[in-house]
């Protein structure tokens, strides 16, 4: 217990506090840090063409990431769902890219996969003879390579929804098959209802990971960002701020509007789901 | 049923390809990975390997024992004060028991960007700014509330017959906790600790902040170096060295892959 209250004041509670007085100052890490009141916040959202972009960056990768992955991980998992031989084979296949994805090795083999004469453009010309551009150092494109390396990640979603199928009762199909049911009626009536509650559980998992998106970003742009700053993430736009233009006080306003926005876009989900997530025990 | 094993077997070829090509290339000469799009080497070539280990003025076998050090001592320190905690917030009464619980449950929310920045004030003037002090020493403090609230979850499971029968034997608190709960609680420790190993083997924000010399870099932070030292120059040593930064994730996976599947879907811990 001790040690958690000494961890908790040292390096939670303190450490949350200081930072959000570090935001209102200018704080070089060199001189002590200077009062500035509300600059940082104000020069944040009037006049940082950066921030906004990184902001802008972060939401298209959010709005395509999360929804494709939880649909790939549903998909795969109806398909394993139903008591299939070799299941769990299946099951730990899928789920090695979401094991070994966060590493750096495989956002350097990303590298490759996506440059000019990676092996995507290699098997483009070899199985359509089209010739691709180099995906990561095109400015258009290079976001949509993080994209796809975050939905290759779709197997530890894909095991959470595994574990909700097997919560639902095989008879509520027997009887929706009775009634006549196609398999598409029953799981638009039977499985994706009773599925909400983890299919909103993934969600907020998922939204929360892609706001704090980093590594991959960091090294397929080779810590810039770029090309033309197209995968500047958030946090990565933080740590640019921070280590390397020492700018502390205004990093600690961004992560301090970070939190805020990730506590937003919780709370705002919780409160859609009244709509849309029904829980056993209040039927 | 035989259209879903196609479907099936097929997309996990796919999904897999990647990582089996770059297994493939790492055993082929640089010449090769550029036009050889098969998974299957033609022959075993150990060059890229040999080469690969010793192309940084530091050789990884340091890298490695960086690494290995690192995730060891958080393993222990993760383990050792999570448990602890979790069992003051399970079993003992104090004052402030609710409030404190409810503080830790917040710490679970908050993005760690935020306590970022004065956490590395506060180890730059401590001097432990280029050692492995702040990867580890707060470890030892159980700042990881996940594992306290998965620990807690599972400790109050346990009956508590066992604990007021060993209280009327006699046993305080501290004999309760090791002798009772402990031994009770192998797959929630043992979850702990692979989920401790495989995130710290796998950190790449903490060391890239904290770490500025070559000597004392992880792996994942040589792999990085080794990017931008050869640029797109040296693939096939470059994959070497990122099949073996892998190779501990995935062994780990095949022993432990019982306790990991279902640490994912009990919690959505992320692999």
């Amino acid at each position: 217990m001790t040690p958690w209250i000494l961890g908790f004041l040292g390096f939670t509670l303190g450490p949350t506090l200081a930072s959000l007085y570090l935001s209102f100052t200018k704080f070089d890490l060199l001189s002590s840090p200077t009062w500035v009141g509300l600059d940082n916040y104000r020069f944040m959202f009037t006049s940082d063409p950066r921030f906004l972009n990184a902001l802008r960056v972060t939401f298209v990768y959010l709005i395509l990431e999360v929804p494709l992955k939880l649909a790939f991980a549903l998909a795969v998992a109806t398909m394993m769902d139903k008591h299939i031989r070799g299941g769990d084979f299946y099951r730990a296949l899928y789920y090695v890219p979401s094991l070994l994805g966060g590493s750096v090795a495989i956002a350097v083999l990303w590298r490759q996969l996506f440059q000019g004469d990676g092996v995507v453009n290699k098997l483009l010309f070899a199985i359509f003879g089209v010739q691709g551009p180099s995906w990561i150092s095109t400015p258009e494109t290079s976001l949509y390579t993080l994209v796809i390396l975050a939905v290759w990640q779709f197997g530890s979603p894909m095991i959470i929804f595994l574990a909700g199928l097997r919560q639902i009762p095989q008879e509520l199909y027997e009887a929706a098959s009775i009634d006549g049911a196609t398999k598409w009626k029953q799981f638009a009536r039977v499985t994706l209802p009773l599925l909400a509650p983890v299919i909103f559980f993934n969600f907020v998992l998922q939204m929360i990971e892609a706001f704090k998106a980093f590594s991959p970003a960091f090294i397929i742009s080779g810590g810039t960002g770029g090309p033309v700053d197209s995968t500047l993430f958030y946090t990565l736009y933080l740590y640019q701020e921070a280590f390397a233009n020492f700018r502390m006080g205004y990093a600690s306003a961004l992560a301090w509007v970070l939190l805020i926005i990730i506590a937003l876009f919780t709370s705002l989900s919780f409160l859609a789901s009244k709509y849309w997530v029904f829980y056993e025990d209040e039927r | 049923m035989a259209l879903r094993h196609v479907l099936l077997a097929a997309g996990a070829f796919f999904m897999l390809y990647p990582l089996l090509w770059m297994v493939a290339s790492s055993f082929k000469p640089e010449s090769a990975i550029f036009t050889d799009l098969s998974i299957i080497p033609h022959h075993l070539n150990p060059e890229n390997y040999i080469n690969g280990w010793n192309a940084l003025q530091v050789s990884f076998s340091r890298f490695y024992w960086n690494s290995f050090l690192i995730a060891i001592l958080v393993v222990i320190g993760n383990v050792m004060t999570c448990s602890l905690t979790a069992y003051a917030f399970a079993r003992l009464k104090f004052r402030g028991r609710n409030i404190l619980f409810a503080l830790m449950m917040m710490t679970l929310m908050l993005p760690y960007h935020v306590t970022l920045i004065p956490q590395y004030v506060l180890f730059l003037n401590i001097g432990w700014v280029d050692t492995i002090l702040p990867l580890v020493v707060p470890k030892f403090m159980a700042v990881d509330a996940f594992f306290i609230f998965l620990m807690v979850q599972f400790f109050r499971g346990l009956p508590r017959e066992l604990d007021e029968a060993a209280k009327i034997d006699g046993c305080g608190p501290w004999r309760i906790y090791w002798m009772i709960i402990l031994p009770l609680s192998k797959p929630v420790l043992a979850t702990a600790a692979i989920f401790s190993f495989l995130w710290t083997w796998n950190d790449f924000f903490g060391p890239l902040i904290y770490l500025n010399d070559i000597a004392n870099y992880t792996v994942p932070l040589a792999l990085r170096a080794f990017v931008d030292s050869t640029g797109t120059s040296a693939w096939g040593q470059l994959f070497a060295m990122s099949t073996l930064a892998l190779a501990p994730i995935f062994f780990f996976f095949l022993f432990f892959q019982r306790l990991i599947i279902k640490g994912v879907a009990m919690s959505g811990l992320k692999g």
